[in-house]
């Protein structure tokens, strides 16, 4: 079993995307051909795919990794064995009759390049999907699939119904492939392999841990929401507003199949457990029930398919869930028998309603005569449907009886369901290939007629295939279902299909004439039934599909609510608490771990230094006493300076130099920002406010010094500073440490911060121009032409959003405030770290490290406090104002 | 504020800032200075001009609307990152190169570029916001 690598393989999933890039162009220039030409893409790589068949049958596999993340182990890589060969051969066979028919079926609709890209797009992750080796190409290949069908479920996207089936599909089956993202996240953590190759002889292991039914149930509800399976069947349906080609292609044939594939594919590493097999059958079974069940209740012929297809897959889920040789083989035989007829009807139910313009089957009958090529195929498909030799169809059914042909009660209990199941969905088949086309000629709007050359090739073809598998049997077997089986079950399982008399003399034949009588009883009352069912359906309140809009809707609606808490709009409510936060943040750790930091001595300080004290103080006292805001803005900016001076004294005239620049730019943008205010000049505020401000200015004051403090306690951890001191000339070519650090050793940082600068740039220009009505120059501005207008129209809004255009400056100018103050404390910190350690050391070579130690422990406490308290002040004057404003 | 000596005063002292500005920011990797406080000077500079002269005459003296200069700035530093890309060295390693003009040595390299582009974000940012408030209603 030794892999053979061939890169080629890595193109099967390229290629059609390649194509879809290209489909808008062709259809452009080729029109009606358009199908006929893009379908060489496809049909290229199925031959190519043929090439294969031998290799695979003889139990080898092909497999190619293109390196993607070394760092996570993590390769973009593909193989081809049984299972995927099968998969990738439906994929691009049935996509080839696709895109041909859907060239005509589509012709003269204005978006036909578009959803000719679709289609070829979906074709190309589908392709991916069944190709991945990795787990995590396969989840991407899988959410392409969701999103792919999102586009085609909505391609009509002019009509609500599709809009919301597009999303409906998407919700759950994009919910399902975040499932199937964790799982295999998990699975790799406890494996340690990304590689599903690498996978299968894991199962034993796997099964041993504690956390393997989380990663079970992950992989199955990825599978069930992709495959539709009960309670996550109802989106299936609904897809049914996609185009009819879509319908074909993606929800019978190939997409919800791949929730089976995914299941198929994981069967020797999650499969043989009790947990599997009981969630597999049981949920397989109701699913398989209900569809059937409701799939007589429909008189449209696309509803009843797709009901069909959801009892379909609730079979093949079954099947897997049984997981016995024979059941495995079964499951496969049914997949390509199932994907053969059910896309045959689907495309022979588009063609009825091109021909006559309904899918109604109680409006249709007699048209024997008129489409005598769509009647033969559809008989075909439905003689595979119900299972008739010598379509493939019977050996699926004959080999799934065979599966529980063991007399045990569950087993019956199951036996039961599939031989319910089977025979309403023979009732399906034959209802379309007969109600439409015997009895008397019903009166439609268009007059019936066969479908061209490309309409009917498909189902043709499908038709020649499913009965060619039946009559040739043996090496239908041996070329495609050994191999998959085989690969699904991990061991060696023997073809035993062929043709001999002696098939009809066993007891098992029974079953399927016992599912025969069933489904010709139901047949001969047809009409009955279905208005039973209606009856039944219509006395229900409730349904799936309901309570997903409930879901939805709900879910809307505690968002909003949550919004609504979070997000009033108050601006003094949320500034409250931010500090609020800020100053609990900082004091409660500290008192929670008990490390509070003593409090210090007196420090040893010069006169000039008290000086500075001093000033810092006398800038604080003068914003709390200034009579007018402009004086408390300016007098806080006193108090800045006296900080950018301690900087100074302690050697990081850097950090001084910055702090200088900043303080002076504070004061004249906040200047600049109340000249756009309207506020009065005085600053009052009642006793209440001036005690919740002034709180929340001393809660945060202490709780930073408090923190600065603590900091301090720990004793320095001087390596990096001695690495930047001692590399940074001969590494870095630079004597000045700080702005090395900055452009050099964490110039990614910078990088960063630039561009938080330049984002925090661009929205408060935005929240200023929203007030002043839009740009005038610069960019945004609108054009000479259109500016009279926005002028205009400004002026007429302005007069009564006085009171929005308050609350906005004021938004502007804290945002303006807050990103210059992060920008400054962003410096300040990352230059302190370095420069009050290393260039101290490195450059001022007159101090002593003992004395510039003890010179930083004592420069926080003095200088952040004040700082601090003195910004909400005036943080908080605006707050106030704005409420008597109001 | 906008006294007739102010105004006077205000094209003088505003070259000579952004003058100091240039300089500051090219002897920063040495002595005290950078892009990022080179930056800061040069908006404050931009600031004040906006003051004296009023916004229209700056943007028409700028030419570039500032909130551009800062784009520029920060795709010079990308780049100036991923020049090191093309030495088969990680994203935002330093390259050096000397040149010799008569006497003296000139060193140029990619962080200079980089700090450059710190300059142009700070200056444009900065200067995007000062003159946008000092704009009032009329657009002037």
């Amino acid at each position: 079993m030794a892999p053979s690598l061939d890169f080629t393989i890595a193109l099967i999933p390229i290629a059609p995307f390649l194509a879809a890039f290209l489909a808008p162009w062709v259809h452009k220039f080729t029109g009606q051909y358009a199908g006929w030409i893009l379908a060489i893409i496809p049909a290229s790589v199925f031959v190519y795919l043929l090439n294969f068949i031998q290799l695979i049958a003889s139990g080898s596999f092909v497999s190619t990794a293109l390196e993607w993340v070394p760092s996570y182990g993590l390769n973009f890589s593909f193989f081809l064995d049984g299972l995927s060969l099968t998969f990738a051969l439906l994929i691009s066979g049935i996509g080839t009759i696709i895109v041909i028919y859907s060239g005509k079926y589509l012709k003269g609709h204005k978006h036909q390049g578009r959803f000719l890209a679709f289609i070829l797009m979906f074709m190309g992750s589908m392709l991916g999907l069944v190709l991945a080796d990795n787990m995590v190409v396969l989840f991407i290949f899988w959410e392409l699939t969701s999103i792919t069908s999102f586009l085609l479920i909505g391609f009509d996207h002019a009509r609500q119904a599709s809009r919301r089936a597009a999303i409906q599909a998407l919700v759950v089956t994009g919910g399902g492939g975040l499932a199937l993202l964790v799982g295999v996240i998990l699975l790799q953590q406890v494996l340690g392999v990304w590689e599903l190759s690498a996978l299968r002889n894991y199962g034993q292991i796997l099964q041993e841990q504690a956390i393997f039914p989380v990663i079970l149930i992950l992989f199955i509800l990825a599978a069930f929401t992709k495959s539709a399976q009960f309670p996550f069947h109802f989106w299936l349906p609904n897809a049914m507003e996609a185009p009819t080609p879509v319908s074909a292609f993606l929800h019978s044939a190939t997409m919800v199949k791949a929730g089976v594939y995914l299941l198929a594919r994981m069967n020797p590493v999650l499969g043989a457990n009790e947990i599997w097999t009981i969630t597999l059958v049981a949920f397989g079974s109701i699913t398989l029930l209900w569809g059937a069940t409701w799939a007589l209740r429909q008189s449209d012929m696309k509803q009843m398919l797709a009901q069909t297809t959801v009892a379909s897959l609730g079979l093949l889920v079954i099947l897997i869930g049984i997981g016995t040789d024979i059941a495995i083989a079964a499951m496969v035989i049914y997949l390509i028998a199932h994907a053969l007829y059910k896309a045959t009807l689907f495309l022979v139910a588009g063609i009825i309603d091109h021909g006559t313009g309904t899918r109604e089957i109680t409006e249709l009958g007699g048209m024997m005569k008129l489409m005598p090529l769509t009647f033969i195929v559809a008989a075909v498909a439905a003689i595979s449907m119900a299972g008739f030799p010598p379509a493939v169809g019977f050996f699926a059914k004959e080999e799934m009886y065979l599966a529980l042909a063991q007399m045990e009660w569950h087993t019956i209990a199951v036996l039961i369901v599939l031989i319910l199941g089977n025979a309403m969905m023979l009732v399906v088949g034959a209802a379309i290939a007969i109600k439409p086309f015997f009895g008397g000629l019903k009166a439609t709007s268009i007059k019936p007629h066969d479908g061209s050359l490309a309409l009917i090739i498909g189902p043709v073809i499908f038709g020649v295939a499913a009965l060619s598998a039946g009559v040739f049997v043996k090496e239908f077997g041996d070329i495609f279902i050994s191999p998959t089986a085989s690969a699904i079950y991990n061991l060696e399982v023997e073809n035993h299909l062929k043709w001999y008399l002696g098939m009809f003399l066993k007891p098992i034949i029974l079953l399927s004439v016992l599912t025969w009588v069933i489904g010709g009883l139901l047949f001969w009352k047809f009409d009955e039934v279905r208005k039973i069912l209606r009856r039944v359906d219509e006395s229900f309140k409730w349904d799936f599909d309901i309570g997903f809009d409930w879901l939805m809707f709900g879910l809307i609606r505690f968002a909003d609510k949550v919004t609504r808490i979070w997000h009033h709009g108050r601006l003094e409510i949320y500034m409250i608490v931010v500090f609020i936060s800020l100053g609990v943040a900082s004091i409660l750790p500290l008192i929670l771990t008990n490390s509070l930091p003593p409090v210090p001595d007196m420090p040893d300080l010069t006169f000039y230094e008290w000086g500075v004290f001093v000033m810092a103080v006398a800038g604080l006292v003068s914003v709390l006493l200034a009579k007018t805001r402009l004086v408390a803005i300016v007098s806080l900016g006193i108090q800045g300076f006296a900080v950018a001076l301690i900087f100074l004294l302690f050697g990081a005239p850097d950090l001084a130099f910055t702090q200088f620049m900043v303080e002076t730019l504070t004061v004249v943008i906040l200047a600049l920002v109340m000249t756009r205010l309207y506020l009065d000049k005085r600053d009052r505020r009642r006793f209440e406010d001036i005690l919740r401000d002034g709180g929340l200015a001393v809660i945060c004051g202490v709780g930073l010094m408090v923190l600065l403090m603590a900091v301090l306690q720990t004793p320095i951890d001087l390596r990096l500073s001695e690495f930047f001191a001692a590399t940074s000339v001969p590494i870095a070519h630079g004597h000045n440490i700080v702005n090395v650090i900055l452009v050099d050793y964490r110039g990614l940082d910078t990088f960063g911060e630039i561009a938080v600068v330049m984002a925090a740039g661009v929205s408060i220009l935005a929240l200023i121009r929203i007030r002043a009505g839009g740009p005038q120059t610069g960019i945004g501005a609108p054009k000479k032409s259109a500016r009279k207008n926005i002028t205009r129209k400004t002026t007429t809004r302005k007069k009564p959003a006085v009171k929005k255009q308050v609350s906005k400056a004021v938004a502007a100018k804290v945002a303006t405030k807050v990103a210059v103050r992060a920008k400054a404390v962003e410096k300040n910190v990352s230059q302190k770290s370095a420069k009050t350690k290393a260039a101290s050391k490195a450059k001022v070579v007159s101090k002593t490290k003992t004395v510039s130690k003890a010179k930083v422990a004592s420069k926080p406490k003095t200088a952040s406090k004040p700082k601090v308290a003195g910004k909400v002040k005036t943080k908080g004057k605006t707050k106030a104002k704005k409420g008597v404003a109001k | 504020m906008n006294t007739i000596i102010f105004r006077t005063i205000a094209p003088f002292l505003v070259a000579i800032m952004v003058v100091f500005s240039v300089f500051v920011l090219l002897r920063g990797h040495n002595e005290p200075g950078g892009g990022f406080i080179g930056g800061l000077i040069a908006a404050s500079a931009i600031a004040i001009y906006g003051i004296a002269a009023g916004v229209s005459e700056v943007r028409k003296a700028l030419k570039i609307d500032p909130l551009a200069i800062a784009g520029f700035g920060l795709f010079i530093a990308g780049l100036a990152g991923l020049l090191s890309l093309g030495a088969e060295a990680p994203f935002l390693t330093g390259l050096w190169t000397y040149f010799e003009i008569g006497n003296a040595k000139v060193a140029l390299s990619s962080v200079l570029i980089f700090d450059i582009g710190v300059y142009l974000v700070v200056l444009g940012t900065i200067s995007a916001i000062a003159l946008a408030l000092e704009e009032n209603e009329e657009g002037e």
